[in-house]
């Protein structure tokens, strides 16, 4: 049976051992139910429980473990000659090995008994089941395809039947402890709540998998250019990978250009947003009447909400030539994708991340602390000054942080409005790029995962998420110490 | 003495008026700094939807041709009635053109007037006629009306986007080309009609015949995919996280990956997805499937966070009540707690979604930049989504293609516009102050 057929019937007998299981409970006590520890359904789950998991755990065991069992004992029975050679040759085998087998599977039982005669054309009989070889395969690798099919076929039936078994023998065993005094339903719950944390830990598996997955591509990146090329590099020219060829390929990683686009363009992406966000969020709590906060503070939200590439539309449409005439008109020459047009743009979209964290920071502040200033004799906006915003800097510093690390990592905005040219330079009219671009660029067409060009993606990924990692953690550390002040 | 003390009185009161003049002036001008800081974001929210509305209202609309087309006996084969082969294989062409030779007065046996008049054609008329021939055999011999589509540029130029002062030899349509037009549009046979094919076709590389319905099926996979794996996940990892979790280094550690995930940038997720669910996990690339299962760890911060507050706002009597009466704590959570908090698990829900369908960052590196022409039937075929398809567009060179990219973020705002209201709503009825 292939696996989930297999883990279909499996459930199936889950299905009959929790019917099986409801009717016993009810009737080990002549269907008065309040005499069972648990109710009926909880007898039934138990059984389910006890009839799936171990067999889906063993599947999965299986699944993982016996693929790698086969290539092994597969690998054993080719000649010395060719596992001791080079690591080329043998890749190669194991691959002609996979092919011939993939044939094999699709022959009928007569033909498969036909390739056992030595002279029977095996390139021309895989051809005809839509299998291409290269060369006529040597004759140790079709016996190493044979022996790896009937590896397959017979680790199949072993799993089919071991896997049924065991869930026949767990409904069988679950069955038989169903009675009164069984505490079912502590037990269902205990595997519950095993599930409910397994899910949480899915959090953390995502974060490993960033981080491991990330870790992993850079170290093969590392490898083919040198650690300090990539951090202190000038120069971003990473050519084209040649085909096949794995190595160094002539290209120069700098990272500098890039970083430097990257925290030029979030520079006057904060410069809009952080004064705009700041005074919308001090207009807000301070002065607004509380209908005019009613309506202004969702609208303004609305614009953390567009889709990036809508921004990244308008400024590559609108905005990016409106700039570009603008300076015209003056006798500037700034060109249609610049970091002013990125960095405006994106700065109109960090408003609300700006101004909906300050406003609740800014709420926090206590009155007292207000009302005390006005006793002074101190107007509304010195009050806001000299006081209120002071006391709110720690959490207006955190939303800044948070604003800049979506900057940094903001993709769509700079894809559209920056320009794709590498550029050192401290003229905002000038198009740059910046790490998420080329991230972007270097991993949309054909890929080959061997070439530093494709790989240096994931380094730039690394640099990007080591940077917004420390901004995040950074910022949420003052956020929180700050709330903690006034509660 | 007292003069003296009187002047300074008197200039004293002037400063000080004269202060709480310049502090008054402070005060207006702070206050007026925060209407403009505020209309700035309103103002550029304002104009960010009309240009796009301006640019692609458009879209909506497409031109096309109503053409009495005579389906010749002749075109179909000697057979009659013609084999199914003969109906696929008739030259659809010939019979749209010289049905619009005929509504412009063209003369077929001037080529280079004849080459023109087709010109103004989309290639798609063909399928179009051959689709009515297909549904109904019987038409064969007799003359139907049908719309059919023009070319991108004769689309350009109904819309008015058309510049004729521009020298012949550097325009698109020549003047014998703009005098049939205006001909055919004065006739009404040349008319604006509504777009379906906006919605029903895929990808093309002319910009009449592409549609965002490919894409619109593979975002539909995707948030189905995220709805599967999210939301469970989600929900599940919030009540354990509000209910059950002891306070130790574990649940610290999960707390903390939660809020950090949040904010990690979502081109992170895809190349997690590169590396994980394609490289080692060996699905393929450009799958819905692949999209669907990163766009579901992007969204699963949203919904636990929102599922917590939701469960933590359940007042602690009805847990008490319920394992009062001899319910478990799971019991508890699972027959009452969990339906009092379905409101706000929803609405962070459906927020969570309208992110997710917004997303393109990730999707570009997993490929999910294609031309995928046919709709995909499961989720693992190669498929699009609707802002991939925007960002495919709006690198497009072609004039016809910035008011597809247009029409097709007007949607997408459309959707998330609907899914946001939709959460509005929901909070505003179903929320309960306890």
């Amino acid at each position: 049976m292939s696996t989930p057929l297999l883990f279909l019937s499996v459930f199936a007998l889950g299905g009959i051992g929790w019917f099986l299981g409801n009717r016993r409970a009810r009737a080990s006590v002549e269907g008065k139910t309040s005499r069972l520890h648990s109710r009926p359904g909880y007898y039934g789950a138990y059984v389910l429980l006890w009839t799936t998991l171990p067999a889906a755990a063993l599947i999965v065991a299986w699944a993982a473990i016996a693929p790698l069992v086969i290539t092994s004992l597969v690998d054993s029975r080719l000649p010395e000659a060719v596992r001791s050679g080079p690591e080329q040759t043998r890749t190669l085998t194991m691959s002609a090995v996979r092919l011939i087998e993939k044939g094999f599977s699709a022959l009928s039982p007569e033909e498969f008994e036909k390739t056992l005669d030595p002279a029977t054309d095996i390139k021309a009989l895989l051809l005809s089941k839509g299998v291409p070889l290269a060369v006529t395969p040597e004759p140790y690798a079709v016996d190493a395809a044979r022996y790896q099919l009937t590896l397959k076929n017979s680790s199949r039936v072993l799993i089919t039947i071991s896997a049924l078994a065991l869930a026949l023998l767990g409904l069988v065993f679950a069955l038989f402890q169903v009675g009164p005094k069984l505490r079912s339903r502590n037990a269902v719950e205990s595997v519950a709540l095993a599930g409910l944390l397994g899910c949480s830990m899915v959090a953390i598996l995502t974060t490993l998998g960033i981080v491991l997955s990330m870790l992993f591509e850079s170290v093969r990146f590392f490898s083919i250019v040198p650690f300090t090329d990539f951090l202190f590099g000038t120069v971003w020219d990473p050519r084209f990978s040649a085909a096949g060829a794995s190595g160094s390929s002539g290209g120069e990683f700098g990272l500098l250009p890039l970083l430097w686009g990257t925290l030029y363009i979030s520079l006057v992406a904060l410069l809009v947003a952080v004064p705009v966000g700041l005074f919308s969020a001090v207009y807000m709590s301070e002065y607004a009447s509380a209908r005019v906060r009613m309506t202004t503070k969702p609208l303004l939200e609305i614009l953390a909400g567009i889709p990036t590439i809508v921004y990244g539309f308008f400024a590559l449409i609108t905005f990016g030539p409106l700039l570009r005439d603008l300076g015209a008109s003056v006798g500037l020459s700034i060109s249609a994708t610049s970091v002013l047009t990125a960095g405006l743009i994106m700065g109109v979209m960090l408003i609300p991340f700006v101004s909906s964290l300050s406003d609740d920071i800014i709420n926090a502040v206590p009155q007292s602390l207000r009302e005390g200033s006005y006793g002074l004799g101190a107007t509304q906006s010195e009050t806001i000054k000299r006081v209120v915003l002071p006391a709110a800097l720690p959490g207006v510093v955190g939303a800044v942080l948070l604003a800049a690390s979506r900057a940094i990592g903001e993709t769509m905005i700079v894809v559209l409005a920056a320009g794709i040219a590498p550029n050192l330079t401290l003229n905002p009219f000038e198009p740059v790029t910046t790490i998420t671009v080329k991230i972007v660029s270097q991993l949309t067409g054909d890929l080959e995962f061997n070439s530093p060009q494709t790989l240096v993606a994931f380094a730039l990924g690394l640099t990007l998420f080591v940077f917004t990692l420390a901004l995040n953690i950074y910022a949420l550390y003052i956020v929180r110490k700050y709330r903690e002040q006034y509660d | 003495m007292a003069t003296e003390t009187g002047l300074s009185a008197r200039s004293i009161r002037e400063a000080t008026q004269a202060r709480i003049a310049k502090r008054y002036a402070a005060e207006r001008r702070f206050r007026a700094y925060g209407i403009a800081a505020i209309l700035f974001g309103l103002v550029f929210l304002v104009a960010l939807f009309a240009t796009i509305f301006m640019r692609g209202y458009t879209a909506f609309l497409q031109s096309a041709f109503t053409l009495p087309v005579h389906l010749d006996q002749g075109a179909f084969g000697a057979s009659s009635p013609p084999s199914e082969n003969d109906i696929l294989m008739a030259d659809y062409t010939k019979l749209a053109n010289r049905a619009l030779f005929q509504v412009l007065g063209v003369d077929p046996g001037n080529r280079q007037d004849a080459k023109a008049a087709a010109a103004l054609l989309s290639a798609h008329a063909d399928t179009r006629i051959r689709n009515a021939v297909q549904a109904d055999p019987s038409l064969i011999g007799k003359t139907i009306e049908l719309d059919l589509l023009a070319h991108g540029n004769v689309d350009t130029f109904m819309k008015g986007h058309f510049d004729r002062s521009v020298p012949e030899g550097r325009r698109q349509l020549s003047d014998k080309q703009l005098a049939w037009l205006d001909k055919a549009a004065a006739s009404g046979q040349l008319a604006k009609h509504f777009n379906t094919g906006l919605f029903t076709y895929g990808a093309s590389s002319k910009p009449e015949t592409a549609g965002v319905g490919v894409a619109l099926a593979g975002s539909l996979y995707m948030m189905l995919i995220v709805l599967l794996v999210a939301v469970p996940l989600g929900v599940a990892a919030a009540v354990y996280l509000e209910e059950f979790a002891p306070k130790n280094l574990l649940t610290d550690a999960i707390e903390v990956n939660i809020n950090n995930l949040a904010a990690v940038p979502s081109i992170v997720f895809g190349l997690l997805g590169l590396a994980i669910f394609i490289n080692f996990v060996g699905l393929p690339r450009s799958a819905a499937l692949v999209g669907g299962l990163v766009l579901a760890l992007m969204t699963l911060p949203t919904i636990i966070i929102a599922t917590r507050a939701a469960v933590a706002a359940v007042p602690p009597s009805i847990r008490e009540a319920a394992l009062g009466v001899g319910a478990s704590k799971m019991q508890s959570i699972t027959h009452h707690v969990l339906p009092l908090a379905v409101p706000g698990i929803l609405t962070g829900t459906i927020i969570g979604l309208a992110k997710a369908l917004g997303e393109t960052a990730p999707l570009l590196m997993i490929g999910m930049v294609a031309f995928v022409v046919d709709f995909p039937k499961t989720p693992l075929d190669a498929s699009t989504a609707l802002p991939v398809q925007i960002f495919m567009w709006a690198t497009a060179a072609e004039r016809g293609f910035v008011e597809r990219t247009a029409g097709a973020t007007l949607i997408l705002l459309a959707f998330l516009i609907c899914m946001n209201v939709t959460a509005v709503v929901l909070r505003r009825r179903y929320e309960r102050r306890w």
